[in-house]
C-alpha cells in the first residue's frame, strides 16, 4: 500500500468545518509551512504529492526543484483543472470567455492557431489538450508520472455522458507527458462503466473509498462489488471521511479492501504523518 | 421515464443538464440555448438534441418538466410558456426579478395543476435542514435575532462580461448572493413585513451591487440581520451561513456543520444535550445516487423528478416558496433606493449616503 499526500489541508479546503478549513489557510499561506510538511513527509518516505494546479503550485514546484538533491525520486501528481479558478472565471466571462482567458498566451502561434480551430471546427480535442498544456506549465522539470482529471470536470461529464473528453485526457498526458491518466471520481461504479464503453482499459481512479460510506455515490456494497471483481486501479482517497472514522479503525478497513494500490491523505503535521504511515506499515 | 428538456447551458444549466442525465428516471429530450455554438459541441459528443431558442424546443419535443438556467431576466416568459403547455417546472432562482410575475406564475401554476420547484438548493443541505428542525421544534425557545449571511469571491474588479453584471438582467449580490440566505431566512422565520437600513453597495462592479445590508423586521418581533458580499477575496468559495439567537440558545449553521447551544430548561431535542453540541455534514447527510459539486444539487433534483413522478403540486421551493424570497428582495432594494423611508427626517440623510456610494464606486 503506497501513501500519496494531498493538499486540501494546504489551501483551506475542510470538508467538515470552514472554521477549521480558515485556520488551515492561515497556517499555511507561506509556502514554507507547506514546504515543511512536504519534508517531513519526505522524510517519512513518502514519495508522490498529488496536487491541484491552484495558483501557489507553481512556487511549490520550483523549491522543489531547487532542492531536487533533498528530494530525489519525488513526484508531483497534478490534479486540473482547478475549479474554482474556472468557475468564478466562468461567471465572469461566460464559457468561452473563460476559455479564452486559460487558454495559453506564450505567444505561440500554432497553439493560437490549433485552438482557434478548434474552436471554430467545434471540436474540443484541440482545446483540452490545449488546456493541459497550459495547466502543466507550472510543472516543468519535475516528475508527473500520474496526471489526474478532478472529480468536478470527470462526474460533470461523467452524468452528460460527454465521454469523449476522457479519451483524449488518457491518450494526450501518455503521449505527451510519458504520464498514466488517472480520473477522480464522487461515483465510482458509473464511471467504470462510461470508460469500459469508450475502451480506457484498466483505468487508475481516484474515488472517496471509506467505512462510512461517505460520498460513495451508488453506495459502499456497490464500491465494494466493483474492488473485488473490476479490473482498474484503485487511489483510495477521504479514508478518514473527514476525520469522522478513527485513524485505526479507518485503515485497517480500507487495507482489508481488495485492489487498491495507494491511500491519498491529508496531513498539516510530522505526527499525522508518523500516524498515517505507522499504521499502514503496522496493519499490511 | 420523465422527458425532461434544459433551456440555458451556463455554469447551473450544465451542472443540472449532468444530474439529470445520470437520473435513472430521466431521459434528457433537448437542450436549448442562445448560444448556438455549445448546443452544437453537445449534440455533436452527446447526441443530445440541440435547440437554439425555448420556442423551437417546445415545438420540436415533447416534455414533461423543463429546467430553466438561463439568466434571470428571461425566467418570466419561458416559465409561463412551459406551464402554458402543462409542463412542470424546475427554475433556477430567484424566480424573477418581479414579485408580482413571481406570484402570478405560482397562481398560473397552481391552476394549471404542474410540479413546480425553484433551485434553492441551500435547502437540501443537511445542517441546514437539520437548523430547520431544531428550530421548529422549538430548541432555542423564542427566537428573537438571526444573522444571515453569504460571502465569496465572484467580483474582484470592475469588468464584468456576463449578464452577471448587470442589474437588469438579474445579475448582482442581492439576487445571485443574498437571495440564498433570505431563502433560508423565510424558511426559518417566515416573511418580513418591513426592512430597514438597507444597502446595496458597489465594490468594483459598474452596473450592479456587489454587497447587501439590510434589517428585516417580522411580526412577531423577531428581526434579522442580512449580510452578504460577493467580492470578498477572503473566502475561496461561496459561503453561506446563519445564526440564530433565541431565549434558550443559539444555533449556528453553514454547509458542514451545526453548533448548538442550549441553556439549561431548554426543550432538548433527540440526540442533543445542555450547552455546546456540533454535528458535522458526514454525520447528518444521506447518500446521493449520483454526487456533483454536493449531495444538495442531486437532493434537490431528485425532489422534482419524485414530485413530478406523484403529480405533487405543493413542495418545498415550489413557486409560491420562492415568490416570498422575491417580495423580500424586493423590499430591501425598495428600501435601499429610499422610497420606502418615511419623509419624518429632514431627508439629509440620503444625499449623503448617496456621495459616499459614488464616492466608493470612483475608487
Amino acid at each position: 500500500m503506497q501513501l500519496i499526500l494531498g493538499d486540501n489541508q494546504f489551501f483551506g479546503v475542510n470538508h467538515m468545518s470552514e472554521e477549521r478549513a480558515r485556520a488551515q489557510a492561515i497556517r499555511f499561506q507561506d509556502n514554507s509551512a507547506i514546504m515543511k510538511v512536504i519534508e517531513d513527509a519526505y522524510s517519512l518516505g513518502i514519495r508522490s504529492f498529488m496536487c491541484t494546479t491552484h495558483d501557489r503550485i507553481g512556487q511549490l514546484v520550483s523549491k522543489v526543484k531547487a532542492a531536487q538533491d533533498r528530494f530525489a525520486d519525488f513526484a508531483f501528481q497534478p490534479c486540473m483543472p482547478y475549479a474554482h479558478k474556472y468557475s468564478d472565471a466562468v461567471t465572469e466571462a461566460g464559457l468561452l470567455g473563460a476559455l479564452r482567458r486559460f487558454l495559453p498566451e506564450d505567444g505561440l502561434l500554432s497553439a493560437a492557431l490549433r485552438g482557434g480551430r478548434s474552436l471554430a471546427r467545434k471540436d474540443v480535442e484541440g482545446v483540452i489538450t490545449l488546456l493541459i498544456e497550459a495547466e502543466m506549465v507550472a510543472f516543468r522539470g519535475v516528475g508527473t508520472p500520474t496526471i489526474w482529471l478532478q472529480n468536478v470536470v470527470v462526474d460533470l461529464l461523467l452524468g452528460m455522458g460527454f465521454l469523449e473528453p476522457f479519451r483524449i485526457f488518457e491518450s494526450f498526458v501518455r503521449e505527451r507527458y510519458g504520464a498514466q491518466a488517472g480520473f477522480i471520481t464522487m461515483n465510482l461504479p458509473l464511471l467504470l462503466r462510461a470508460l469500459d464503453e469508450i475502451g480506457v482499459v484498466d483505468p487508475l481512479i481516484c474515488a472517496n473509498i471509506n467505512k462510512l460510506g461517505f460520498r460513495m455515490s451508488g453506495g459502499i456494497d456497490a464500491y465494494q462489488t466493483v474492488l473485488a471483481e473490476r479490473p482498474f486501479r484503485a487511489v483510495a482517497m477521504s479514508v478518514f471521511a473527514s476525520g469522522a472514522i478513527p485513524p485505526r479503525e479507518a485503515i485497517e478497513w480500507i487495507i482489508d479492501q481488495p485492489n487498491i494500490e495507494s491511500i491519498v491523505f491529508g496531513a498539516s503535521t510530522r505526527e499525522h504523518i508518523e500516524q498515517t504511515v505507522s499504521l499502514v506499515h503496522e496493519l499490511s | 421515464m420523465i422527458r425532461v428538456g434544459v433551456v440555458g447551458l451556463g455554469k447551473m444549466g450544465l451542472s443540472h443538464l449532468s444530474i439529470l442525465g445520470a437520473h435513472p428516471q430521466v431521459t434528457i429530450v433537448g437542450v436549448a440555448d442562445a448560444s448556438g455554438y455549445l448546443v452544437d459541441v453537445l449534440s455533436k459528443y452527446t447526441g443530445i438534441r440541440g435547440f437554439s431558442s425555448l420556442e423551437e424546443m417546445l415545438v420540436e419535443v415533447d416534455l414533461d418538466a423543463l429546467l430553466v438556467a438561463t439568466p434571470s431576466r428571461l425566467h418570466g416568459p419561458m416559465v409561463k410558456a412551459a406551464i402554458g403547455k402543462g409542463i412542470h417546472v424546475f427554475c433556477e432562482k430567484p424566480l424573477t426579478l418581479s414579485p408580482d410575475v413571481s406570484r402570478e406564475l405560482a397562481e398560473l401554476a397552481y391552476t394549471h395543476g404542474v410540479v413546480t420547484q425553484v433551485g434553492y438548493h441551500n435547502r437540501f443541505v443537511a445542517p441546514f435542514q437539520e437548523m430547520h428542525r431544531l428550530l421548529n421544534g422549538g430548541a432555542i425557545g423564542r427566537v428573537t435575532h438571526v444573522l444571515a449571511e453569504a460571502y465569496g469571491p465572484v467580483v474582484l474588479k470592475s469588468k464584468g462580461a456576463t449578464w452577471r453584471a448587470q442589474k437588469s438582467e438579474g445579475g448582482g449580490a442581492l439576487y445571485d448572493y443574498a437571495a440564498h440566505p433570505l431563502d433560508l431566512l423565510s424558511w426559518y422565520v417566515g416573511e418580513p413585513i418591513r426592512a430597514g437600513g438597507s444597502v446595496l453597495g458597489r465594490v468594483f462592479s459598474e452596473s450592479t451591487d456587489d454587497e447587501v445590508y439590510s434589517t428585516l423586521f417580522y411580526e412577531n418581533g423577531t428581526s434579522a440581520q442580512l449580510s452578504v458580499n460577493w467580492s470578498d477575496e477572503s473566502y475561496r468559495k461561496m459561503t453561506t451561513r446563519i445564526t440564530a439567537t433565541g431565549t434558550q440558545g443559539r444555533i449556528f449553521a453553514d454547509r458542514q456543520e451545526v453548533q448548538a447551544f442550549f441553556r439549561s430548561g431548554a426543550p432538548m431535542a433527540k440526540g442533543y444535550r445542555e450547552g455546546w453540541n456540533v454535528r458535522y455534514t458526514t454525520d447528518l447527510t444521506d447518500p446521493v445516487a449520483f454526487y456533483l459539486r454536493g449531495e444538495e444539487y442531486s437532493a434537490q433534483i431528485d425532489c422534482f423528478i419524485d414530485r413530478v413522478r406523484r403529480g405533487e403540486v405543493a413542495g418545498t421551493n415550489d413557486f409560491s416558496s420562492a415568490a416570498v424570497t422575491d417580495r423580500v428582495m424586493d423590499l430591501i432594494s425598495t428600501d435601499a433606493a429610499g422610497k420606502g423611508v418615511p419623509a419624518s427626517t429632514s431627508g439629509s440623510e440620503r444625499p449623503r449616503a448617496r456621495r459616499l456610494l459614488s464616492s466608493r464606486k470612483s475608487k
